[in-house]
């Protein structure tokens, strides 16, 4: 899997509230959840990301509820991947199974700044930032992960297995 | 030979669960006994039921959904979503509770739904409160929620062990929500991601079960999966005539193997208070006493049991609230409403200006029941205080315990409440 575009950098504990705020729950249509992204934390994110968009941030993304509407609305917004030092618990399980790709990778997020340019090989676990040109290395998927992830979440991968 | 290594409460429910000898690191498909999810997840589960063609729950006694986080509905999206919910209960069997009847992590164990040493998991960051009775709950997501209530099994990764022991003694006005912010501000928010936590300690021993269910909630907030303690009389006691099944407590080995051990001293440990917007932005209340509130709140699945609205009535009897405070105070349940209003807390707490709202999650999450205005400051005793958490952005809330909130509403700026109690003025 490859990912290209540009970063959007934010702090440490980004929480499931202010990527999706409770509010907004009252749906869970990807598109209309989208919409309101990170609303709390940064109101014109919205606006700005682009489809294929990186979101990068320090340790322990996606703490707080377990919400899975959190995983949902990054990626209905056009967020191809988040890089992140770490990820709280249930987010990066929720994360795997609605088909958000995620990668810990402590490094590249230290050498990536806001507005930067960013291609992700997944498969080969190689980060590189294209504005600056440094290259950072990260796990790469395991093949069940990338499987459930390229079939669009757990659910929808199970459904196209057992429908081959 | 090599000698066996003992276990901790969380590798023994998972032996008991996955038919493995389990130790932290392996990964384990284990039978759940209990599966639960609330109306903002658990709509989303049914959606996963429904795209996997499941039409059926493993075991309809298993699984029940709870209206609890804006309930009443406060919006048309939101009763759809209720009625989504009740036509799940109808077509599969599973439990329905309804409007008013509280919240989940008070519900599920006041029911007897789950017993001491039990393996249960539910669609909410807080299952994690039911560790208090010797349960190993965690939360998940939706669609892992679905898949547990489809097969009746889930796959884990056995966690290590955070022993936390509490030595010394609790100090007057001094309660276990002091005791669970202080270790957040000592971890911090990822402080034991992954791991389960076990509270040990003569301070833990002579809290009662709804004092214990506080730390235990409030487990997820430092990163951990489980907030485990052991199931002791008082525990026994506690489940006397709940439910139909008989608790089988565990026990960790006395060799049992920690990842990390902490001791806090608790007679070191005054009122604590998180500040905005990070749980683990914990100061002693020193620090914080005498900045202006707009609105308290007294309520939610950390603080909403009986002793809570009990302390709080004890301060609030015979005093008003600030003029230019609101209080809010929703009961945990229906039953914790009907057993405060037997105890006279309702009366004392409503007469001294209190509003009283429908058993559930009230304002804690934003949806309902108190958003507050831009500007304004809240103390509650509820487990977050993330930015737009109670549904406004430009808001800031402090947490505390029901004694530092009742304090906290007379004077109208945050207040250390260790004047009301022996030793205090």
């Amino acid at each position: 899997m490859q990912f290209s575009g540009t970063a959007h950098v934010y702090g440490r504990d980004v929480d499931t509230d202010v990527i999706i705020p409770a509010r907004y729950l009252n749906t869970s249509d990807p598109d209309a959840l989208a919409l309101h992204c990170m609303e709390d934390l940064d109101p014109g994110f919205v606006k700005k990301v682009e489809p294929g968009d990186i979101l990068v941030a320090d340790e322990n993304f996606g703490c707080g509820s377990s919400r899975e509407h959190a995983p949902i609305a990054i990626k209905a917004a056009g967020v191809s991947v988040v890089i992140a030092k770490s990820f709280a618990r249930i987010f990066y399980r929720n994360a795997i199974n609605t088909g958000l790709p995620i990668m810990e990778a402590p490094e590249a997020v230290d050498g990536i700044s806001d507005g930067d340019r960013v291609t992700v090989d997944a498969d080969a676990g190689v980060i590189t930032n294209e504005t600056t040109g440094a290259v950072f290395s990260a796990q790469p998927f395991p093949p069940f992960i990338k499987d459930i992830i390229e079939g669009g979440g757990l659910v929808e991968s199970t459904r196209k297995k057992a429908a081959r | 030979m090599v000698p066996i290594p003992g276990k901790t409460i969380a590798e023994k429910i998972f032996s008991a669960h996955s038919g493995t000898d389990a130790y932290a690191g392996d990964i384990v498909v284990a039978d759940v006994d209990f599966v639960m999810g609330q109306d903002g997840t658990t709509p989303l589960a049914i959606r996963a039921l429904e795209s996997m063609g499941v039409e059926k729950v493993f075991d309809p006694a298993k699984v029940a959904v709870v209206m609890d986080h804006s309930s009443p509905s406060p919006i048309e999206g939101v009763s759809a979503l209720h009625t989504i919910m009740r036509e799940f209960g109808k077509r599969t069997g599973a439990t329905v509770y309804d409007v008013g009847c509280g919240v989940c992590h008070q519900l599920i164990p006041e029911a007897g739904h789950v017993v001491p040493g039990d393996l249960m998991v539910g669609c909410d960051s807080h299952t994690c409160t039911y560790g208090a009775v010797n349960v190993f709950s965690t939360g998940v997501g939706s669609t892992d929620g679905a898949a547990a209530m489809a097969s009746g099994k889930l796959w884990f990764k056995v966690p290590d062990t955070m022993k936390v022991t509490y030595t010394g003694e609790l100090q007057p006005g001094v309660f276990s929500k002091d005791l669970i912010l202080a270790l957040a501000g000592r971890i911090g928010a990822d402080g034991a991601t992954y791991m389960a936590l076990e509270f040990h300690g003569p301070v833990i021993d002579e809290l009662s079960v709804d004092a214990r269910m506080t730390i235990s909630n409030m487990a997820i907030e430092v990163g951990a999966k489980a907030g485990l303690m052991k199931a002791d009389e008082k525990t026994l006691a506690w489940y006397e005539g709940r439910g139909d099944r008989a608790p089988v407590p565990v026990d960790p080995d006395a060799d049992a193997v920690y990842a990390q051990e902490i001791v806090l001293d608790a007679s070191a440990i005054g009122p604590q208070v998180a500040k905005p917007h990070a749980v683990d932005n914990v100061s002693p209340i020193e620090e914080v006493a005498g900045t202006p509130i707009a609105q308290g709140f007294i309520g939610t699945c950390t603080n909403g049991r009986l002793e809570d609205l009990k302390i709080a009535a004890n301060i609030l009897r015979g005093r008003k609230v600030h003029p230019d405070v609101r209080l809010i105070v929703a009961p945990a349940s229906k039953q914790i409403l009907l057993d405060a209003m037997e105890a006279g807390y309702i009366r004392d707490l409503v007469e001294a200006g209190a509003a009283l709202v429908t058993p559930g999650c009230g304002p804690c999450v934003g949806t309902h029941n108190g958003v507050p205005s831009d500007g304004e400051n809240v103390i509650s005793t509820a487990n977050r205080n993330f930015k737009g958490r109670m549904g406004n952005s430009n808001a800031f809330i402090y947490l505390g315990s029901p004694a530092t909130v009742g304090a906290s509403v007379i004077e109208g700026v945050i207040t250390d409440p260790r004047k009301y109690f022996k030793g205090g003025e």
